[in-house]
């Protein structure tokens, strides 16, 4: 049987379990840095409770089969192993499927054919290749959290925008003023472009922002480069 | 190099002494698949009951909305051309077309209730009616499942639509808002929602072609088909 790649780079120390956890959470945050699992991105960020309970089964899904192919990584011969993850994740997208239809069942029409859709979001498959088939259990479960944690906070940000937008509610809960005409196009399949692509300008506009005043404070002299900086320049 | 192929004398590639052989390939993806399938049809199987509990539960509450709230209702099952109360065996069951019928507390049927499906806008529009089969009149609606536009055309759901449909005659025509004073003289008028006309329209096609394609077998039923409704009469008033 042939040996999956070292998982670490030599003299690379290796990451903590914090990094692990939080990688996904931000630094790679699968929507807005990664730019995975665009599908459910544009599809189903409507309304903020659609975002979150879709991060959330994407999540399930992340944590199982990431534990899953890493527990087996070894067993599992790298000629089949494709085949082996895509059915241990098309597994789990049943599984959540089968389980959000019997716990809620009104969401599980809501979210209507995007859970199968689950099965070809290309973060997924992405973690499994990248991470799970060469790092143990510990370390691939918290990646997966950490991954899908980020997944849902990419899609509730871009729901945020959408649902104040289009609805002009929050969770449900009214916060804009009663003059306020929603944007039935925030609502709709067009919304999902506009609400993820202001997200994308906000970060951006952020990001350039903190590395200008970043630039000025070294040009100056004075210590440079916070920590926040790092973790804005993904 | 090609020289060397067409005379024969061809170099071994080195083999790779740690290949995987193939049973033990076929055997990964066997018991993987076989877990797989195990842990699924469990657990489809263990959430079934729930699952069918939660959409018979939804299905008598649309029921109860649409025929108001009758003591009890049966259905009734498309089989061999006509309506009958028994239910079909094997593979028909599954296929034959339904209606129920309501009941009042004094055991009389007060209408049908019958399923629309129609395609609308964006996907089809799916519909419960409560029909009395006899006076041609609707008594109620109410939208199972609408994809239709956000914001604009899923207003078909809305009160100000769907109650509007109580009392009508069948078939039923559409009427633009301004002309909404006809209502009054013409029974089998509903204002179409502006902005939302195909959805609106669907929606009325969908309700006369359901009552087109039921209203003979209602009319052969005999509990409650040409048969005048007495409870309805002093019940249905609007």
């Amino acid at each position: 049987m042939r040996c999956h790649a070292a998982p670490d780079i030599p003299g690379r120390p290796m990451p903590t379990a914090t990094e692990d956890f939080v990688r996904g959470i931000w630094k790679e945050n699968p929507t807005f840095v990664q730019m995975l699992g665009m599908c459910p991105t544009m599809a189903i960020t409507n309304t903020v409770k659609n975002a979150v309970a879709m991060g959330v089964l994407t999540l399930i899904v992340q944590f199982g089969s990431n534990v899953f192919v890493s527990m087996f990584r070894k067993r599992i011969p790298n000629e089949v192993r494709i085949s082996t993850y895509i059915l241990i994740i098309a597994t789990f997208v049943q599984i959540v499927d089968i389980g959000a239809e019997a716990i809620m069942p009104d969401m599980h029409k809501a979210l209507g054919a995007f859970i199968p859709l689950i099965v070809a979001n290309c973060l997924l498959l992405g973690r499994q290749e990248a991470f799970a088939a060469v790092n143990t259990v510990w370390r691939s479960g918290l990646d997966g959290i950490g991954m899908g944690l980020g997944f849902t906070l990419g899609l509730s940000t871009v729901g945020t925008v959408r649902e104040i937008l289009g609805s002009g509610s929050w969770f449900g809960i009214r916060v804009m003023p009663a003059g306020f005409e929603p944007w039935a196009i925030m609502n709709m399949p067009p919304g999902g472009f506009l609400g993820f692509g202001l997200v994308l300008l906000a970060l951006a506009w952020w990001k350039d922002r903190a590395a200008r005043r970043a630039a000025v404070r070294s040009a100056l002299g004075r210590p440079a480069a916070t920590t926040a900086l790092e973790e804005v320049t993904v | 190099m090609t020289s060397s192929t067409t005379s024969g004398a061809r170099e071994t590639l080195p083999m790779r002494d740690d290949s995987v052989p193939s049973w033990q390939l076929l055997l990964t993806l066997t018991v993987a698949g076989a877990i797989a399938g195990l842990a699924v049809v469990t657990l489809y199987d263990w959430t079934r009951p729930r699952v069918e509990a939660h959409k018979a539960a939804v299905l008598r509450e649309a029921i109860a909305e649409v025929l108001h709230a009758p003591a009890r209702a049966d259905t009734l099952w498309l089989s061999n051309g006509k309506l009958s109360i028994t239910r079909p065996t094997g593979d028909d069951a599954k296929k034959a077309q339904r209606v129920y019928l309501g009941y009042d507390a004094a055991d009389k049927p007060t209408g049908y209730a019958l399923q629309v499906v129609e395609p609308g806008f964006a996907d089809p529009i799916t519909l419960l009616i409560g029909y009395n089969a006899s006076r041609r009149e609707l008594l109620g609606m109410k939208v199972l499942e609408s994809k239709e536009t956000p914001g604009i055309a899923d207003k078909i759901v809305l009160p100000s639509f769907t109650t509007q449909f109580r009392g009508r005659v069948s078939p039923l025509t559409g009427i633009k808002r301004d002309e909404s004073a006809k209502m009054a003289s013409d029974r089998s008028a509903v204002v179409m929602i502006t902005g939302a006309t195909i959805s609106s329209r669907a929606v009325v096609r969908g309700i006369n072609r359901t009552i087109a394609h039921w209203q003979p077998y209602l009319d052969a039923y005999g509990p409650a088909g040409g048969t005048s409704h007495d409870t309805l009469a002093a019940g249905g008033k609007r």
